[in-house]
């Protein structure tokens, strides 16, 4: 047993002690400690560096606040997790922790010569320092500091865990299990509410686990808190432990962390380590009681300084002793309490150090009784020791000066500035706060949302007002709800009611341009730094934040904000309201990335659609392509072909006998009642009046400013009834589009829109060979091309099954679109197969497709177009019905900018050289001589080898392209100029006779 | 996430159901071509941008599929009211009293 371990105190089993390690040492702690607890057990305060000097740090708080004892934990591979608080993270058997930002080791550390060096690295160092030799940046400056920057290190593989997410309704939700919690949870409880309470560490009670001597309506606060436990449960309140609440959003939604495996010694196979909480609660008390302030003086950083409350909590919660000899320096009356608890259980108190002069006279009385010495009216002015404190240098404080310095050796030193509201959550809410210049903390004001904060949150001390304003706070939210509620007051006895003052830095006998005192630990932020900042010009506290980094990183200024704020707002010359808060931003505690993925991670990350085809496709060997969310048959490679072989080869098979092809994904969309040729007409550029049924259009959609929004072919079925096809990506957004039009400017249309996309299956079939191949499959269409020509739908059986068949071309060849329903896609494809086994039939995936339509000049929107391209631009003016007195972006088409000369059009590109592809996107200009930045007069925005041809094709769009034919441009690139010259966009078969077969 | 009554379905139902689409109370000309570019331009690209009471559009996606509109409070991001597509644009006078 270590002598720092308290026999019989603490709320751990002194019974069963639980084995770790912390940097490759084995230690024993006990179950029911924390990583933290089982450090200080074993006299352990130096737990890391810090972030920019790389100081010895050690434990200062016994909570999630704690800025410096930030340790990488580890339970086998892949599970490593850095930053893990150790005074959150529980004793587990076998817990393995690391120390980190240090470099060989934690005892020595060479990245300290930061520290050595400070003056380089005062605020703002990074705007100053690195800003010449100019070309030094990248390659000295910047990699140097990437590899010193960071807080810890990353994970280096795939988290192997689970995790979960829940969504819950409840009418009250309590966060915060202290007693202001408590009381409030039952209040409303006990009123009939729907109640959880939720409490971040792994049991309730809060500071009453550290204030075992308080007595609650007769009973001792440890038998109160199990009692009221019991009550919880009987009252049906939801309690959730381990639980922080990480942000509060509209209207009541909190976001929960619950951690449910990280304590256990061993974790059950596939259980979820967190999992993320959306409640939505009718009403929310937040009972968060209040985080103590650190004291601003030169080396409060060392380890061993510690707030005053903490060292409380390690005594009464977990039964250690931070020290043998401890030398306490406080502005408010509860380190007091904190320096005769740890008296009682064996640390001399080497000094009490209160800054006031005036200090409440049963404390001096109680102080005097135990023999303790007393420095009132004093301040602290410096640390002495290198790993562990070993001094605390104190001097009077006479009529504003200060006097000389005496040095107080000890081993610890217990600080305690007064204590700040833990607004963090109300704060998300845009709840508005207002200065309290007697607490010297900012209160909840104004709210924004259906909450009440109960207890410290509300600057209330001592246990009696924090219950009764906790048990006022339950039953209002409770009487929110229509219900009647009773606030019970409770009788408590040995109370620790205190009150105290704020300090910036204390004062201080050394040159302050000089002292190393923290504000920050985490961000190694000094209140020299903030200073600094002010003079170099910050007025605003968020200029402060930024140029200092207070309050930034995980911290988000839980211990360091009011300082922080006192010391701007005294160099600023404002009253503290005047100079404001920087904004809490969630999450209040740092959260796992795999919390907030939960569920959606893998193959859940975002769903795979799938064609009915799709498992033919993946039997038969095809790379895949992801479309949207759809993944598609890239190409079908065979024996040792790569992807130019296989394009090439299925290429071939279509412009030479047949190829099979998936169009399942194509957006579908049935158009059909009275008024669908009227609405067609309104929304398509083309005119649809006189197309027959059993007649198919291509058809552009363009967005109201006039831009190609989405295309495709559009079959008339009959008078009312449109089959409509859009691009695979666009379906949605067309739907969505044609939609808003119908509800919301032409309600007067009778018209129905429906969604067919996943209805129907789609196999196209192209190549000279098509026909033949179909021939014998159909029955009930003859589909000579007499009887159904280019451009023709109609409805038929394929090989047994109801099919509505299209004839169309996107590959410039005879071409057939065989719509069947979904269920039947298989069946259908397999059936062409067999069909077309005997002339070579090809399947052929969406690269080949590609290729087929740029040798036609064929555009897809959204690769040939970008949203600024117009019908003209893109040469489909062809498409636009120009008699029609409307559609949806004819009136764009006549503005200035549509109509201006020197917009860029999109043409054919050759390359000189015929087996250079270029890279689709690459820029083109007209002299490849001019200085940079060059003029850039277009853009490549298809480009492939055409077996066909047999060299490289590309479409760009280029400034009057048209009007270009002919000439040569040139497309610098990484390798070097490019000369191609402009050409028509239709490379093969110019007349469009082969379709018509 | 927020919560939003559809007026339609007369349920009260996560944002997550919804989808934003745009300033309401927009109306297309009746005759587009009748219109001067500058018209023209103001029905296309000129919004309003307010900092409070905004009418705008959504639509209950994945629910009814309806459009309506609404006015949030784009500083509050607070719901004062939804109606019906069609419905005149009720007066801010008559939403801030029935707060």
């Amino acid at each position: 047993m270590s002598r720092f371990r308290v026999t019989g105190k603490g709320r751990v089993d002194h019974h069963a002690p639980v084995r770790f390690t912390f940097d490759g040492k084995s230690f024993f702690g006990l179950r029911g400690d924390t990583l933290a607890s089982a450090l200080l057990a074993n006299g352990v305060h130096l737990v890391g560096r810090s972030f920019k000097y790389h100081r010895p740090r050690g434990i200062v708080t016994a909570g999630s606040e704690e800025p410096n004892a930030l340790v990488g934990t580890s339970r086998g591979r892949g599970r490593f997790e850095p930053n893990t608080r150790a005074t959150l993270q529980e004793l587990r058997s076998g817990l393995v922790a690391e120390s980190q930002n240090r470099l060989p080791s934690l005892k020595f550390d060479v990245g300290a010569i930061n520290d050595a060096l400070s003056p380089l690295f005062s605020a703002g160092f990074y705007y100053k320092t690195f800003m010449w030799p100019k070309g030094f940046w990248d390659k000295v400056y910047e990699p140097v500091i990437r590899a010193a920057a960071g807080l810890g290190r990353a994970p280096e593989t795939t988290d192997p865990d689970r995790y979960a997410s829940r969504h819950a309704h409840t009418d009250v939700l309590v966060i915060g299990a202290g007693p202001a919690g408590i009381a409030a949870a039952l209040a409303a409880a006990k009123a009939g509410a729907k109640v959880v309470l939720a409490e971040e560490t792994a049991e309730i009670g809060g500071a009453l686990l550290s204030d075992p001597e308080v007595v609650i309506d007769g009973a001792k606060a440890w038998n109160w808190i199990a009692a009221r436990a019991a009550d919880l449960a009987e009252s049906g309140v939801r309690v959730m432990t381990r639980t922080t609440a990480i942000g509060y959003y509209h209207q009541n939604m909190i976001g929960l962390a619950e951690r449910l495996t990280d304590h256990l010694d061993s974790v059950p196979e596939n259980a979820p380590r967190e999992r993320l909480w959306r409640i939505r609660a009718r009403h929310v008390v937040l009972a968060q009681g209040a985080i103590e302030k650190p004291l601003v003086f030169h080396g409060n950083d060392r380890p061993g300084v510690m707030l005053a409350g903490a060292a409380q909590t390690y005594l009464h919660r977990f039964g250690v002793r931070v020290g043998d000899s401890a030398a306490v320096v406080t502005s408010h009356d509860s380190a007091w309490h904190a320096a005769f608890d740890l008296q009682d259980a064996g640390t001399g108190i080497a000094v009490i150090v209160d800054t006031r002069t005036d200090v409440r006279e049963d404390l001096v009385a109680e102080a005097e009784r135990r023999g303790i010495r007393l420095r009132l009216g004093h301040t602290a002015t410096g640390t002495d020791g290198r790993l562990r404190v070993s001094a605390l240098r104190i001097n009077p404080l006479r009529d504003g000066s200060v006097g000389n310095g005496t040095k107080v050796f000890c081993d610890c030193v217990l600080m305690c500035g007064g204590w700040t509201p833990s607004l963090h959550l109300f704060s998300h809410t845009k709840g508005t706060l207002k200065w309290d210049a007697e607490n010297t903390a900012f209160l909840p004001d104004r709210k924004s949302e259906a909450v009440e904060i109960a207890g410290a949150g509300r600057g209330l001390w001592g246990y009696g007002a924090a219950l009764d304003d906790g048990a006022k706070a339950g039953a209002l939210a409770a009487e929110a709800l229509g219900l009647s509620a009773a606030a019970p007051t409770h009788d408590v006895r040995q109370d620790r009611p205190g009150t105290g003052t704020a300090h910036e830095e204390l004062p201080t006998d050394h040159d302050r341009g000089h002292t190393r005192a923290f504000v920050d630990f985490q961000n190694d932020v000094t209140a020299k730094d903030i200073r600094l900042a002010v003079r170099e010009g910050m007025r605003s506290i968020e200029h402060v934040k930024r140029y200092t980094t207070t309050g930034m990183a995980t911290d988000q200024g839980k211990l360091s904000n009011i300082n922080g704020l006192l010391i701007a707002s005294n160099a600023l010359g404002k009253e503290p309201p005047k100079v404001g808060l920087t904004t809490f931003r969630p999450p209040y505690t740092p959260t796992t990335f795999g919390t907030f993925a939960g569920y959606h991670r893998g193959a859940h990350f975002e769903v795979t659609r799938k064609t009915p085809i799709d498992s033919w496709a993946a039997e038969n060997g095809a790379v895949w392509e992801p479309v949207g969310q759809w993944r598609r048959a890239r190409y079908f490679p065979q024996g040792s072909e790569d992807m130019d072989d296989a394009v090439a080869r299925e290429c071939r098979a279509v412009r030479e006998g047949v190829g099979l092809f998936d169009a399942s994904t194509l957006g579908k969309i049935e158009v059909t009642g009275p008024d669908a040729a009227e609405f067609m007409n309104r929304m398509y550029t083309n005119p649809w009046t006189k197309l027959a049924p059993g007649k198919l259009r291509y058809g552009v959609l363009l967005g109201e400013d006039g831009f190609i929004r989405d295309d495709g072919v559009i079959g008339r079925i009959s008078d009312h009834r449109f089959h409509v096809t859009t691009t695979t990506g666009g379906a949605a957004r067309v739907l969505n589009m044609m939609e808003d039009y119908l509800q919301t400017e032409w309600p007067d249309l009778d018209v129905w829109l429906t969604s067919t996309t996943e209805q129907w299956a789609v196999a196209a079939l192209n190549g000279p060979k098509a026909r033949t191949v179909l021939d014998g499959l159909v029955e009930g269409l003859d589909i000579s091309n007499e009887a159904f020509p280019m451009m023709s739908v109609a409805d038929c059986t394929v090989a047994g099954i109801p099919a509505r068949l299209f004839r169309l071309s996107f590959t410039g060849e005879l071409g057939y679109e065989i719509n069947v329903p979904a269920r039947h896609g298989r069946a259908l494809w397999e059936a062409l197969m067999e069909a077309g086994k005997a002339h070579g039939i090809t399947p052929y995936g969406t690269e080949t497709m590609h290729v087929l339509r740029a040798e036609k000049g064929f555009i897809i929107v959204g690769q040939d177009t970008d949203g600024t391209v117009t019908p003209d631009d893109a040469g489909l003016d062809w498409a636009i019905g120009k008699a029609k007195p409307d559609f949806v972006g004819k009136r764009s088409l006549a503005r200035p900018d549509l109509v201006a000369q020197g917009r860029r059009q999109l043409v054919g590109l050759l390359t000189q050289d015929g087996k250079v592809r270029l890279d689709e996107g690459a820029q083109i200009v007209d002299d490849p001589n001019q200085p940079t930045p060059m003029k850039m007069i277009g853009h490549v925005t298809s480009s492939y080898h055409s077996a066909t041809l047999g060299r490289s094709i590309a479409m760009a769009v280029i400034e009057n392209g048209r009007a270009r034919m002919g000439e040569t441009v040139h497309v610098p690139t990484g390798k070097g100029v490019e000369a191609a010259v402009i050409a028509s966009a239709v490379f093969y078969d110019p007349e469009g006779g082969r379709a018509k077969l | 996430m927020l919560l939003i009554h559809c007026p339609y379905c007369d349920e009260t139902l996560p944002e997550s159901e919804f989808a934003y689409a745009g300033e309401a109370h927009i109306a297309r000309p009746a005759d587009p071509s009748a219109t001067t570019d500058e018209e023209w331009r103001d029905y296309l690209f000129i919004r309003s941008n307010v900092k409070g009471a905004h009418y705008e559009r959504w639509r209950h996606v994945h629910g009814c599929a309806r459009f309506f509109n609404a006015v949030r409070d784009t500083v509050s991001d607070r719901f004062l009211t939804t109606y019906p597509a069609g419905a005149p644009r009720p007066a801010l006078s008559d939403l801030e009293a029935s707060e």
